[in-house]
């Protein structure tokens, strides 16, 4: 995992998500979910190149339900994208990289 | 000009895979264009990245969890000298060779790739229903991944459509997280082999719902419900559910081939067995793309295999014919 993408928990997100002047994507995803280990390595490029433009982070569902069920994530990998602290958007599935880009809207 | 490769696999399953470590022993330095990332099984390492233990893959006696499959079968094949490529093939051209293989926007006039032989493992996806609300409802209860989306299903009542192998370990699986799976097949008895069907009879959160059709998924937000139609009474019923998971079957990936390689009435790929032959010299098909009879990861490595050595031989004898 690149040292640009930092993990979230229950007890940290909020703080992140709010408090963050760029936008932040949220990899909902977790060990047992093949397409999210696909999409993972993708992710962790698009945070080295856009680093300064948007903050990459993951979110593991099973040890942060709370935050999962929260945001109606019933499917990963979902990847949220908060501006200001709301859901700005929100992409189900695991894509190719220009795709998700594309729709993370970078 | 594009660099010209002795081998390029379209295809990351079973059958990709094992063509790779075979091409790859044989010093013809592989190059696998493993496609991109999705959530259905036309992506990088095939349908097994959506599936959980794998009990028939001889050689690992308590199971194995298909991605971690799939991994070993890309780190063996690297060892040997692959080179694999995370992208998706968007044109061939097989009128002439070295064949032509496009990469990104398929009007580009060079091609990404040439290839002296060409070995076609694009595998199969699976089909969805083809209903309304489907698409917009998935991640909102309707699953293309019980795997991924089994988890959030918790103490709920689910579907699943289908009566294959693949349905019938769905809703096995799903059993662990939900409180209730009813399985609507439109037939009267299920496809699914005899261990799997078993397993499933057993089980006491499992019920059938026979010679039924989903007519309608209700819900805006997300699945609220279903509406059911039984086939054989026209009986319409609705069934309480808060997730949909479809495992209807599957439909081969050629539409990349579409006038260029024979294929028969179902979309499949005509090779000519024993052999891995297409109808283009030099172009190898393999695993589940033309296979509508076994579509097995045994049988896709088996028939792997065989694509790597008839290229490598076809390969020796065009050198030898002094091409």
């Amino acid at each position: 995992m690149s040292d640009k993408v930092s993990n979230l928990t229950e007890t940290t997100f909020d703080e992140v998500v709010n408090g963050s002047a760029e936008p932040v994507v949220v990899d909902f995803w977790a060990e047992w979910c093949g397409p999210c280990k696909m999409v993972a390595p993708i992710l962790d490029e698009i945070a080295e190149e856009q680093d300064g433009k948007v903050k990459v982070t993951k979110l593991n569902v099973d040890e942060n339900p709370a935050v999962a069920q929260r945001f109606g994530v019933m499917s990963i990998p979902t990847m949220l994208v908060f501006r200001d602290g709301e859901v700005d958007r929100r992409i189900v599935g695991a894509k190719g990289k220009a795709q998700l880009m594309e729709e993370l809207g970078l | 000009m594009p660099d010209l490769h002795e081998v390029v696999i379209i295809g990351s399953g079973p059958a990709g895979l094992t063509a790779a470590i075979y091409a790859a022993r044989a010093s013809l330095a592989p190059l696998v264009l493993e496609g991109e990332p999705s959530s259905t099984g036309d992506q990088p390492g095939g349908q097994l990245m959506l599936t959980t233990e794998v009990e028939n893959y001889p050689g690992f006696p308590q199971g194995i969890m298909g991605p971690e499959l799939m991994m070993q079968f890309k780190e063996q094949a690297v060892r040997f000298g692959a080179k694999a490529e995370t992208v998706k093939a968007s044109r061939v051209d097989l009128s002439e060779r070295p064949f032509k293989v496009w990469v990104g926007d398929p009007d580009a006039p060079e091609p990404t790739y040439l290839a002296k032989s060409l070995i076609v493992a694009t595998g199969a996806k699976s089909l969805m229903l083809g209903l309304p609300n489907e698409q917009p409802l998935i991640g909102h209860g309707v699953s293309t991944c019980a795997t991924c989306d089994g988890f959030f299903f918790r103490d709920q009542d689910i579907a699943v459509v289908g009566g294959g192998d693949s349905a019938i370990e769905e809703a096995t699986f799903l059993t662990k997280f939900a409180s209730s799976v009813t399985i609507i097949h439109r037939r009267d008895e299920l496809r699914a082999s005899k261990i799997m069907q078993d397993r499933a009879f057993a089980n006491e959160k499992i019920r059938f719902m026979w010679n039924t059709e989903v007519t309608e998924i209700v819900g805006t937000d997300r699945v609220e419900g279903l509406k059911v139609m039984n086939n054989e009474t026209n009986e319409a019923g609705d069934l309480a559910v808060t997730g949909l998971f479809v495992a209807i079957g599957h439909r081969p990936n050629t539409d990349l081939f579409a006038g260029q390689l024979a294929m028969k009435d179902n979309g499949y790929l005509v090779t000519h067995a024993p052999s891995t032959y297409t109808s283009v010299e030099g172009v190898f098909g393999c695993g589940d793309v033309q296979d509508d009879v076994y579509r097995q990861a045994i049988t896709s490595a088996g028939s792997g295999c065989a694509a790597a050595i008839d290229a490598e031989r076809w390969l020796e004898a065009q050198e030898d014919a002094g091409h």
